[in-house]
């Protein structure tokens, strides 16, 4: 049996911000006593004076971002993803993307990864949130080398930007060789004629467990994994629709706004197909990331039963 | 594509996909450009206020304050919205940063050097737009357009349209964060120039602005000035009948900033107020006592005219009592 080397997205999120924080003195970290749970520490060790820890006060920090970024800095805005996007959402609106200040939201730790903290501390909402932001571009990288390409990208961008990051442990996924970004662009892992799995984030390797089941069955599922939410690659998943006549999307968000809502419009406006939206649907109980995962069907198996159901057999 | 663009889709089930595109303007200001012969104007009163003697300037600030009432008077009257009583309070205090103390150049509104006004209170948008189309950021002939279809001066400041505007303002509480972080940026760049933030004082009801009063005081941000609007009323009812704001200095104070109090419509108050050093590793905070709808007799300390639009009588009268 092989294991597979899983990986806390936030490292390479790190790690990257470092490396561009020595190549661009511009770049600064903003957190709200997140140093820690937001991976700061090196970034404080090495620049000291380029991270703004504002305390736990959220609006503060995002419309500190806009200040620093007008003062011609960029800043990578950090907090746990449910407090940066719930709180400061007024913000992230006026301060951010209505006054197109060059701020890199980040938010970390998102979905249901703080597990039996509760749903107080789960961000299940943010991507439908954020998504209804005009000019507000919602990116969630799948694997570490996604990350670093996003907020390489993010880095040499001007504008606003969101970036999910995720914490809760993932493979990689990323073809080697190729871009593993590229902003805008939905990216087609697995072929496949019968059906489309549309994932994001953490739901992405699962997509690719589930269209391996799915094979057993004789079913060829397409995989793709959408990094860029927002602005959707309407052209992908549209071919999706067309080509193989099934989709259904997995995210570890509420799929009312999220990934699902947006793929759902493209689907019903180009070429209507039957559809299954994954994600959760309720607050969660308690338990863990993994407990809670597979409480709301968003495993390998859930999502490979979601296909059988939308093409029709799931009762053969 | 990329951030800054919008596609509004317009295909059905069906047909070719089809969108339009449309580009706004990202870093542009929606057709505002500057005017050439009022900065040269404003200028020379710059140059004259830099040797004048106190009389002098207190009769030239206040002339321009006059110029600055007519002005929005007219522009709401003529646009049928807009917020006279708090326009007219706050006039004073814009007069005297922009006539007196702010170095900016409206030939280049985005120098990385520039002093950064954010008016905190974005509902008097037309005593803003007023004073910095007064200074030469756009034609002053382009106020008429105030609020009409797609005109580039919205009911509240947007970054996106209005050259010499930091942030879009309108939802309360967000100017001070946004200035903190300004005069920390320009800290950590070494830049000299300074940061005011004007607030309103029923705006001090948001959280959010002692969030950043907390922060400011902390990291000892003498580049950053507070100016709040205190004409003691806000939408509904007085302040002090909604949630009573004093004592307001010693609540600065207790935060770690220098406050001081000053008549609100004197501009040598306001100007050695917003101009003497500041005290070791504090911001400031001026409380400029004002009188909301300032020098129209019957708009002047009622709460109606919060948003009230003067018909054309009582915007005749309203000129008159402004001459």
């Amino acid at each position: 049996m092989i294991v597979e080397e899983l990986h806390d997205c936030r490292d390479a999120f790190a790690d990257e911000l470092v490396r561009l924080a020595r190549a661009d003195s511009r770049v600064v970290a903003v957190c709200n006593d997140s140093v820690g749970s937001s991976k700061l520490g090196a970034f404080a060790a090495e620049f000291p004076d380029r991270l703004v820890n504002v305390g736990i006060a959220e609006q503060d920090m995002v419309g500190i971002g806009a200040g620093l970024a007008n003062a011609g800095l960029v800043p990578f805005v950090c907090g746990a993803a449910t407090f940066l996007t719930a709180r400061a959402l007024e913000q992230i609106k006026a301060d951010v993307a209505y006054s197109l200040a060059n701020v890199k939201l980040c938010g970390m730790s998102p979905g249901l990864a703080y597990g039996a903290l509760g749903p107080t501390h789960h961000s299940t909402e943010d991507l439908s949130w954020l998504r209804a932001i005009a000019d507000l571009p919602v990116i969630v990288p799948a694997d570490p080398a996604q990350t670093r390409a996003a907020i390489r990208w993010a880095a040499e961008t001007d504008g606003p930007v969101f970036l999910r990051i995720g914490r809760f442990p993932v493979p990689d996924v990323s073809p080697p060789g190729a871009p593993a970004f590229t902003y805008g662009r939905a990216l087609r892992l697995r072929e496949g004629v019968d059906a489309t799995i549309v994932a994001t984030g953490t739901m992405v390797s699962r997509a690719m467990r589930a269209a391996a089941l799915l094979e057993e069955r004789g079913v060829q599922a397409r995989v793709v994994n959408v990094a860029t939410v927002s602005p959707l690659d309407r052209d992908e998943i549209t071919a999706a629709a067309r080509q193989t006549g099934a989709v259904v999307t997995a995210e570890e968000a509420v799929p009312t706004g999220g990934l699902g809502a947006a793929v759902a419009e493209v689907v019903l406006e180009t070429r209507p197909v039957p559809m299954r939206l994954l994600g959760t649907r309720a607050f969660a109980p308690t338990g863990e990331p993994d407990f809670l995962l597979e409480h709301f069907g968003l495993t390998a198996d859930g999502i490979a039963r979601s296909v059988l159901e939308v093409l029709g057999l799931d009762h053969a | 594509m990329r951030p800054g663009e919008t596609t509004g889709s317009l295909s059905r089930p069906g047909e070719t996909t089809a969108t339009i595109t449309a580009a706004p303007p990202v870093g542009g200001h929606g057709g505002l450009l500057p005017d050439h012969d009022a900065i040269a104007e404003w200028r020379r009163l710059r140059e004259r206020l830099a040797h004048a003697g106190r009389d002098t300037a207190a009769v030239t600030l206040a002339a321009m304050a006059g110029g600055i009432r007519r002005t929005v008077i007219s522009t709401i009257a003529g646009a049928g919205l807009g917020h006279a009583g708090g326009d007219l309070s706050v006039t004073d205090i814009l007069t005297t940063l922009y006539g007196a103390v702010l170095r900016v150049d409206p030939a280049d509104p985005a120098w990385p050097d520039r002093d950064r006004l954010i008016l905190s209170k974005g509902h008097c948008s037309v005593a803003l737009y007023t004073t910095l189309a007064t200074c030469g950021f756009f034609p002053a002939e382009r106020l008429s357009t105030f609020a009409a279809p797609l005109s580039p001066l919205n009911g509240h400041p947007s970054r996106r349209s209005v050259p010499g505007v930091e942030t879009s303002t309108g939802p309360l509480g967000h100017g001070l964060p946004v200035g903190v972080g300004i005069a920390v940026g320009l800290r950590l760049r070494g830049s000299a120039a300074r940061t005011v933030v004007v607030l309103g004082d029923g705006e001090l009801q948001e959280g959010s602005n002692w969030e950043a009063a907390m922060a400011a005081g902390h990291r000892g941000l003498t580049s950053l000035t507070a100016v709040i609007d205190r004409n003691g009323l806000q939408q509904g009812a007085r302040t002090s009948a909604t949630n009573e704001l004093e004592p307001l200095a010693d609540k600065w104070r207790a935060f770690g900033w220098e406050a001081v109090e000053v008549d609100g419509h004197d501009h040598l108050a306001l100007l050695d107020a917003v101009t003497a050093p500041h005290a070791a590793g504090r911001p400031r905070c001026v409380i400029a006592r004002t009188v909301k709808g300032r020098g129209v007799s019957f708009m002047e300390d009622r709460v109606e005219w919060h948003h009230q639009v003067p018909d054309a009588g009582q915007a005749r009268t309203a000129l008159e009592e402004l001459r």
